[in-house]
């Protein structure tokens, strides 16, 4: 079943600007764990906008487990799609953690017995279970976007967009959310499309798919994308440093295999020499 | 200017349960002309010591609090807190902070976040004022900002008039630069800024480091986590942790302690995560751990062992 799936969808933010998007076709199975790249200004997170009814597209429709968004579908569809923000100040509302979790649980009116067993779930979730009665403005960033999150799975979504939700975070930070999104996917069976710019992190999805002025122009499995490097280029995308290293020694002529993964390419070099 | 602090001490929230000690009696002294990187993860005091630099933290006021007892006969007596920028002496509560503030210039985390006059002119205008003992003519100013903005790589013509908030977010933070350099500071400390932009963006906003430290800036000092970007920049660099400063190294020689690092709970740059993993195979590179000149001691290592025939071995 599909996740979510945009058809020929069209959009600009106001009437007599450029579009943003241009008929654009793309699809997300459920269960599927999709990285989205692209430079400032691609489009990816007018993507995660649309994908839960913050934007309208102008043509085109978006379904969202086979359900048209619209005006009268869009809350249901909210339900199903949590998005989590660049910004960790930005998405907290309430003093103490578990207020804040219970956020949205309350607002789609759950009974009450209900809600404490989602905050339950959501907490456990993303590890941070022994933070419940904490105050919010005293979290680290990686911890704030751990409530974030947990705020979205409190509603039970099936998919969880990340609109670049590590790039204001420290290296610690990006590893908690990576590794909580990971085990959602694997261990809750929830969909995730993770926005970045940072292509460690793409390393990590089934799918890699790359944005630039609002078209999909490579998608594939991470590795073979980043095989690709002058075309990464042309998008303005730089390779991880580790793709660059690679490059540069298979073009001296070194046969080393194309790799990611540091200690793979140490095994690759000390075998040539 | 020559930064030298000597057994600086911070806590927050004194006397309170959410006491925290921020710096514990560091020492660290920055030489004119460096390009010097601040290493550490959140929480480790980096931040902190970089506001005592421009008076944000003031000092004296931190000194009179915790006033120390007379040491009693036989006692050794404390060692005296130092911390100068240049002929600033910030332990001197009669120091002008302001014309300190005009010679260090501070440019936060996201400082996109700060604009907020009605144009670019007006926005990078604003410190000038402020900071300038007499008034300055409209022609001075107009001089000034044209020149800030120039060199930060916008044209004055187009921008001038423009709103900041109109501006895509690599040209606002590139304004919010020139609205801290506009005061021509021979010091330029950044926090972060890097953080957040695209690849792209990252590589302009470090060249345009670069080019200040060149042209403008004598000194620049930039607070960051990505030890790549420490690796590739910068002449010298301090790793913080846990409010204490635990190595001032070039980077060529400070990633050679990489398992201390890691241990520290920091990241090392790649190409010293593969110095560590090829040393483990017996095949010991010697590298200032830039991506160059890694692929170049590689590539020769590879020559003089074997090169193209050890294809088969």
């Amino acid at each position: 079943m599909k996740a979510i799936e945009f058809e020929n969808v069209t959009f600009r933010y106001e009437e007599d600007s450029p579009f943003v998007i241009q008929k654009l076709n793309f699809s997300v199975e459920e269960g599927e764990f999709v990285a989205v790249l692209g430079h400032n200004g691609s489009g990816k997170s007018t993507l995660a906008r649309l994908s839960n009814g913050l934007l309208v597209p102008d043509a085109g429709a978006v379904r969202v487990f086979g359900v048209t968004l619209s005006d009268e579908t869009m809350f249901e569809a909210r339900k199903n799609v949590g998005v989590v923000f660049q910004n960790p100040d930005n998405q907290t509302v309430a003093t103490i953690v578990e207020d804040d979790v219970a956020f949205g649980a309350e607002n789609v009116g759950l009974p009450r017995e209900e809600i404490g067993k989602r905050i339950d779930f959501a907490l456990r979730a993303v590890g941070m279970q022994d933070y419940r009665n904490a105050t919010v403005a005293r979290l680290s960033g990686g911890q704030k976007q751990r409530i974030a999150i947990a705020g979205v799975l409190a509603l039970k979504p099936r998919v969880v967009i990340l609109d670049e939700s590590t790039a204001m975070l420290d290296p610690r930070g990006r590893r908690e959310i990576v590794d909580v999104v990971t085990r959602l996917n694997k261990e809750e069976g929830i969909t995730v499309v993770l926005i970045t710019h940072f292509m460690e992190e793409a390393l990590l999805a089934d799918r890699a798919v790359v944005m630039n002025r609002g078209e999909i122009v490579m998608q594939g499995k991470p590795a073979e994308i980043f095989e690709r490097q002058e075309e990464l280029l042309t998008y303005n995308l730089a390779l991880p440093r580790i793709g660059v290293i690679c490059n540069s020694l298979r073009a001296a002529g070194m046969p080393v295999e194309n790799t990611l993964d540091a200690e793979v390419l140490a095994e690759e070099i000390a075998k040539c020499v | 200017m020559r930064i030298v602090a000597e057994h600086l001490s911070y806590v927050y929230n004194p006397k309170s349960p959410f006491e925290t000690a921020a710096l514990k009696d560091v020492s660290l002294t920055i030489e004119e002309g460096e390009f010097f990187g601040i290493i550490g993860h959140t929480g480790s005091g980096k931040s902190t010591f970089v506001q005592h630099l421009n008076g944000l933290i003031r000092l004296p006021s931190s000194l009179r609090r915790y006033k120390k007892k007379k040491p009693k006969k036989g006692e050794i007596p404390p060692p005296e807190t130092v911390l100068r920028v240049g002929e600033f002496d910030l332990t001197d509560k009669k120091t002008d902070f302001r014309a300190l503030r005009k010679s260090v210039g501070m440019v936060f985390q996201y400082p996109e976040y700060q604009l907020f006059a009605e144009t670019v002119r007006d926005d990078v205008a604003f410190g000038l004022k402020n900071f300038s003992a007499e008034k300055l003519s409209d022609e001075q100013i107009d001089a000034a900002v044209r020149a800030a903005l120039e060199v930060v790589g916008l044209d004055y013509g187009e921008m001038k008039d423009k709103s900041p908030f109109d501006l895509s977010g690599g040209q606002k933070r590139r304004v919010a630069i020139a609205g801290v350099i506009v005061t021509r500071p021979e010091v330029l400390v950044l926090d972060e800024p890097a953080a957040g932009l695209d690849p792209l963006g990252k590589k302009e906003v470090m060249e345009l480091l670069h080019k200040l430290h060149r042209e403008w800036c004598k000194t620049v000092v930039v607070v960051s986590h990505d030890m790549d970007e420490i690796s590739e920049n910068c002449t010298k660099a301090a790793v913080f942790s846990e409010g204490s400063v635990r190595y001032v190294l070039p980077p060529k020689e400070l990633f050679r302690h990489a398992d201390e690092l890691t241990a520290l709970g920091l990241d090392v740059p790649l190409t010293a995560k593969l110095c560590t993993a090829l040393a483990k195979r017996g095949v010991e590179i010697d590298c200032d751990f830039t991506t160059e000149d890694f692929i170049g001691k590689v590539l020769a290592y590879w020559a003089a062992h074997g090169g193209r025939k050890g294809d088969n071995a």
